[in-house]
């Protein structure tokens, strides 16, 4: 006589056709153009990149695009070791949150070309595009972050 | 006007779910081609079974072997099956009442069917404990 | 209790492409809004009705709420069912009495995934989702049962479909036997909005406010088989507790045409005129479909072409779950 049956494994797999939306498209169509353009609150000004539609302080549509410079500021970072399940890139790597000059909010990207130990909050970084051909509708156009010269 | 930008997103994960004692005797069951049914305090037997009523939430008396033969209470005839569904061939979903059972169980039927017809359950050559141990359901 | 109307509502469904839900949802709220001559910093609570599944994404509500507006923070809910549940939150919310309106709003974007597996996962994870049923076919199961304990025929079906707009072509194949095309909703991407209000504020937002005189819901068991599926003993119970006699107008979620019939046998609505939206057989967005039948109904109070008004929700497979709203002039 074999031991009871005490557990099952259910397999899920369901599929999606996701749209990213008008204004996130937008922004998308300007990234494969090699530009980065955010879109400007009517009521508080402030500029969102990459742009979803809406101020979610104000709840208004964001119609007016601002394209911006490719040069920012690190708010934010984190040094990734340990690999997970559906990781993209090779561990060691840094992780950040960039305020691009002009925009009000933050976005992940990758910082490299420094040693990770020398990245800080307030650091200048620029936009390294990969080569002409590879771009296309996603932010992967973009290499990564690196330190600017100045 | 430019086509919306699209992109596949797949969703897609095994959840490991433990069965507590009423449905490891269910399943339990189903390996060893039997099915097991629940007895509440008022006599009903419920299959596939439950922890408890389902009616007044009490605690199940006892678990009851029921036949693997039973009557189609209702049923629909699907001519072009979803991929995931039990069978790639037109079939019938059915809730079968097994004899010694009071509540239906859904499963499918390959073969002729009308409402009252007697199905009987087609067990797979290898079976692990999962409800498609049950190939199908099929005329009796 | 306070008395809580409904004083605004808006809607929109269709099949959409190109906007994501935030953007589907956006006009809707300032639609509503702009009816009653509203902001979201006049609104003391907000409640919405979503489901991650749908956009398949974790706590996808969240990014919803950028729709609307959450700074400063907003005093805010939301219910993983359809928006009828979410208006029945706020409802309870206004009862507590600090606060005088509520937004309510639902929004589903169906058409992104397959429909019809993602239904399947509302089901018993251990006996039902691993045969895959799609709600097609429950739904038919339950047409089959309802048709042979009545005695009514397919035809029966075809008059609903008809009668809802539907075109009705009876030498179309089954779906799902014994339901055809026309007897089955469309799948559909929507959102909906309704403003709530308590006394003298609502008496204020709009002429005739849709006053909610009675709301209610009710479940049955999940095992589908262990349910006599041919009547809805939970539509029946609301319907009872919320005072549902005596309605002009009848918006009922019936996404098949049978379910049309089993909540009309279940509720009761000697003479009135039954979902003049065209109801879910028109356009169903799932989550949304529900709070549309309520805005819907009160509508008819709210431009004057009726004084006392029933919205209906249903949720889960087989009509498990139903929620009554009736609503009246004053
Ligand atoms: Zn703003």
């Amino acid at each position: 006589m074999s031991e009871d049956v005490t557990g099952i494994v259910v397999p899920i797999h369901l599929d999606y056709t996701y749209t990213p939306g008008v204004a996130a498209s937008r922004f998308l169509r300007h990234i494969a153009e090699g530009n980065y353009v955010g879109q400007r609150c009517p009521k508080c000004k402030k500029v969102y990149v990459p742009p979803r539609g809406s101020c979610p302080t104000c709840g208004v549509p964001t119609d007016e695009e601002v394209e911006l410079k490719q040069t920012g500021t690190i708010t934010a970072f984190c040094i990734v070791n340990i690999p997970f399940a559906g990781q993209a890139v090779e561990c060691p790597y840094v992780s950040a949150t960039i305020q691009l000059d002009g925009a009000d909010i933050g976005f992940y990207h990758l910082i490299q070309e420094i040693p990770y130990d020398q990245i800080h909050i307030g650091m200048r970084v620029e936009a390294v595009w990969k080569p002409r051909e590879e771009w296309g509708t996603t932010t992967e156009s973009i290499a990564h972050f690196k330190p600017t010269d100045a | 006007m430019t086509e919306p930008l699209v992109a596949p997103h797949v969703l897609e994960w095994g959840y490991t779910r433990s069965l507590g004692p009423t449905l490891t005797a269910f399943f339990t069951g189903l390996r060893d081609r039997k099915i097991v049914g629940a007895k509440t305090k008022t006599g009903r037997v419920i299959v596939p079974p439950t922890p408890h009523d389902p009616d007044t939430g009490e605690d199940v008396d006892s678990l009851v072997d029921v036949s693997d033969e039973g009557v189609v209470e209702t049923w629909s005839f699907v001519s072009h099956p979803r991929p995931k569904q039990p069978l790639d061939r037109p079939f019938a979903w059915a809730l079968i009442k097994l004899d010694g059972a009071d509540t239906a169980m859904l499963h499918v039927v390959d073969g002729a069917i009308e409402t009252g017809s007697r199905v009987k359950a087609k067990w797979r050559d290898e079976t692990v404990g999962y409800i498609t141990d049950i190939e199908c359901f099929v005329p009796a | 209790m306070r008395d809580v109307a409904v004083v605004a509502y808006s809607a929109w469904n269709g099949v959409e492409h190109e906007r994501n839900e935030v953007e589907i949802l956006m006009p809707v709220v300032r639609d509503v809004f702009d009816k009653v001559g509203l902001t979201k910093n006049d609104i003391g609570f907000t409640c919405s009705g979503t489901s991650d599944y749908l956009a398949g994404q974790p706590f996808s509500f969240v990014s919803a709420l950028d729709a609307v507006g959450a700074w400063p923070p907003i005093v805010e809910s939301h219910v993983e069912m359809d928006g009828a549940w979410a208006l029945y939150e706020a409802w309870v919310r206004l009862q507590h009495g600090d606060l005088d309106t509520a937004l309510v709003y639902a929004v589903g974007k169906s058409t992104m995934g397959d429909l019809l597996d993602v239904l399947a996962l509302q089901l018993d994870p251990y006996v039902l989702t691993p045969l895959w049923p799609d709600p097609v076919s429950l739904a038919a199961l339950q047409a089959r049962a309802y048709l042979e304990k009545t005695g009514k025929t397919e035809d029966d079906l075809a008059a609903v479909a008809e009668s809802r707009g539907r075109r009705v072509d009876r030498a179309s194949g089954y779906i799902a036997s014994p339901l055809r095309r026309h007897d089955c909703p469309p799948i559909t991407d929507g959102a909906a909005a309704v403003v709530l209000a308590v006394g003298d504020r609502a008496r204020e937002l709009c002429e005739r406010p849709a006053w909610i005189c009675g709301i209610d819901h009710r479940i049955e068991q999940h095992q589908l088989g262990a349910r006599d599926l041919t009547r809805s003993e939970s539509a029946k119970v609301a319907a009872d507790k919320a005072g549902a006699s005596g309605v002009d107008v009848a918006e009922l979620h019936a996404p098949f045409t049978h379910q049309e019939l089993i909540l009309r046998d279940a509720i009761g609505l000697n003479g009135a005129t039954i979902n003049p939206s065209g109801g879910a057989l028109k356009a169903n967005p799932l989550m949304v479909a529900g709070l549309e039948r309520i805005g819907e109904a009160a509508s008819r109070v709210l431009d004057g072409s009726a004084a006392k008004v029933l919205g209906h929700a249903t949720s889960g497979p087989c009509l498990q779950q139903n929620l009554v709203c009736v609503m009246e002039s004053r």
